[in-house]
């Protein structure tokens, strides 16, 4: 570039620039599936849904599902437990998103924002801690279900209350209310 | 090598090659007639106790792959085979486990040994940055390496250490997600990132090995730091690495070699967790969550904050800072020996350390929280307040007018008057 006197550029500064470029496109290209074979295969996107039969669960008992190999949590609410999730609202709690895969993000961490109308006693959450990935306590008779009377994170100690919502503790986010419908009145397919 | 080398080649095979690949030439000069100072202590042996941990662990770590088998349904009966089963193979993975906690113990030492002597000021920085790199490749390596028995603390110790990069969520949603996901490839742990963190496990040792080959290079272009933390200025100040150098280094490696077997033969498991026992389980998190000891005080850093996303900033910063110590530290003097003032401030550095690790074994509650944020200030503080200011304001011991006279008293070596001896360590 620097040998012709004048600075406008030659037929070889173009076919260096446009050569270059290519070699540049031409290795992120080949590098790409080296860098994407490791996000999730097809067999483990095949097992994306679950299908369960609520029935057995009575009022106040709870299950734990598998789905796409993460613990779902599926809790039958007592009167008292739902009307304690109703009476704290959105703007009450550290995160005010309800965290529903089905509604927006912004969508206020209300109680009925994170179960279905008319079947208000079903709470269906990811049981997987916000904070670092640990299945928190609260799903057995015997378990800590800490301040709020939800669920107790014994790893590093968040509390959540009885719509699955972050109270208390290190956890930024409400456990996630995974995307699900019922397909008829007992039965749900999550995913 | 900034070293001469006085290889003389004696046989005709010797004399063939030395004109074609000097490789003995370049042994003899990086490990025979090196100048090493002559007032190395034994703090000085445990450079070559760490490349021994190095070698040990790729052999044993060779012969288990022969054995494991890292899949999901697989790994963790593989490892009970090779405990029961394979021949001397409960000797081989205890020396494998042991080794990693060796390792890092040796590796601590080395580093404080560095700390106190100034061995990261001028004009070895690149020598020190490198070590921080080696530290950092070596924790990667025991971590994905104590994922492999796939027991319940490695199952839950990934979940744990992966999902700290979901707190990039906090910046750009969605992106931390991706990335977690990437990582496991899948939607949780699985036996899928089993496999390519032994995949990984097999490699970076040896990215390790090449990082020591540089470091051992930058070692020899400076020269070694020493106690008196002054340079070789004549021939009085150094011996010949061999046998003089050689010979303690082997004395300090026996002396190691005696509480690396007292472990792996006595109590091979003292140093893990009895969870660790339990097949992996995603369903049930243990009640109590802690990762090997070597990682403690950064876990301790980690919990201290508030904030996961803070949390995780604070962990990586701790080991991050390290890089910054050659340029932290504005003390003229190398060795804390002659520094009165910073010498206690290292004391309690030592201290804070320690405190963490034992911090990061409890419980995420009350007291303990109090205290771990109390020292994760100091940690900190000492990189950011108390190196540059101590520095500036102590005034340090006189110095030995060389390194003989540093070993034999004033009346012996050295010929440099003690003003220029006091400014000299800092220049080249």
């Amino acid at each position: 570039m620097a040998s012709h006197a004048d600075d406008e550029p030659t037929r070889r500064d173009f076919l260096v620039i446009a050569g270059n470029a290519f070699v540049a496109v031409g290795a992120a290209a080949t590098l790409w599936p080296f860098v994407a074979q490791m996000n999730p295969d097809a067999s483990t996107q095949a097992l994306a849904s679950t299908e369960l039969d609520l029935a057995p669960i009575k009022e106040g008992q709870a299950i734990t599902a598998m789905w796409r190999g993460k613990p779902v949590f599926i809790r039958n609410r007592t009167k008292e437990e739902i009307a304690k999730a109703e009476e704290v609202k959105g703007d009450q709690v550290p995160d005010n998103s309800a965290r529903n895969d089905l509604l927006p993000e912004d969508t206020p961490a209300d109680d009925v924002n994170r179960v279905k109308e008319g079947k208000t006693n079903w709470l269906v959450l990811v049981g997987i801690c916000t904070h670092l990935g640990c299945i928190p306590k609260g799903q057995s008779m015997g378990d800590e279900r800490g301040e709020f009377g939800g669920w107790f994170c014994p790893c590093h100690g968040s509390h959540y209350d009885t719509s699955g919502r972050i109270r208390k503790g290190p956890a930024p986010r409400n456990l996630e209310v995974p995307p699900y419908a019922f397909i008829s009145d007992t039965k749900i397919k999550i995913g | 090598m900034a070293h001469e080398s006085h290889y003389k080649p004696t046989s005709r095979f010797g004399k063939w090659m030395d004109e074609r690949l000097p490789v003995a030439r370049l042994v003899h000069g990086s490990f025979v007639d090196f100048p090493t100072p002559r007032n190395l202590n034994y703090l000085w042996t445990f450079g070559g106790i760490l490349s021994f941990c190095l070698a040990a662990q790729i052999l044993t770590g060779l012969v288990l792959a022969m054995h494991y088998q890292p899949s999901g349904a697989e790994a963790f009966n593989s490892v009970e085979h090779i405990r029961r089963d394979v021949n001397y193979g409960y000797m081989i993975r205890n020396f494998h486990a042991v080794g990693a906690s060796m390792f890092f113990i040796a590796v601590y030492i080395h580093i404080f040994r560095g700390l106190y002597y100034g061995s990261y000021k001028a004009p070895r920085e690149v020598l020190w940055i490198l070590g921080v790199l080696i530290f950092l490749v070596m924790m990667a390596t025991a971590f994905m390496g104590y994922a492999l028995p796939w027991g319940q603390m490695s199952f839950w110790g990934v979940t744990v250490i992966t999902n700290l990069f979901s707190s990039i969520n906090e910046l750009i949603p969605g992106l931390g997600t991706a990335i977690v996901q990437w990582l496991w490839g899948g939607y949780s742990v699985s036996g899928t990132t089993l496999n390519r963190f032994f995949s990984l496990h097999y490699l970076l040792p040896f990215v390790i090995a090449g990082l020591v080959i540089l470091h051992i290079w930058a070692l020899h272009v400076a020269g070694q730091n020493n106690p008196a933390g002054l340079d070789i200025r004549t021939k009085a100040d150094a011996v010949p690495m061999f046998p003089h150098a050689i010979a303690k280094d082997a004395v300090g490696l026996f002396a190691f070699l005696l509480v690396f077997a007292w472990f792996a033969f006595v109590m091979p498991d003292y140093l893990g967790h009895a969870d660790n026992y339990i097949e992996a389980d995603p369903l049930v998190t243990p009640p109590h969550i802690v990762p090997e000891w070597y990682f403690l005080p950064f876990y301790a850093i980690l919990r201290a904050i508030p904030s996961k996303l803070g949390g995780v900033i604070a962990m990586f910063s701790a080991i991050a800072i390290l890089v910054f110590v050659p340029w932290l530290d504005t003390s003229r003097v190398r060795s804390s020996k002659y520094r009165p003032i910073y010498k206690w401030f290292f004391w309690l550095f030592a201290f804070t350390c320690l405190a963490l690790g034992y911090l990061g074994a409890m419980p995420a509650e009350g007291v303990y929280v109090f205290w771990a944020r109390v020292f994760t200030f100091y940690y900190f503080a000492h990189f950011l307040l108390v190196m540059p200011i101590v520095g500036l304001i102590e005034t340090p011991h006189r110095l030995p007018r060389s390194i003989a006279e540093s070993v034999l008293g004033p009346s012996r070596g050295g010929g440099i008057t003690p003003a220029t001896a006091a400014a000299a360590p800092e220049k080249r």
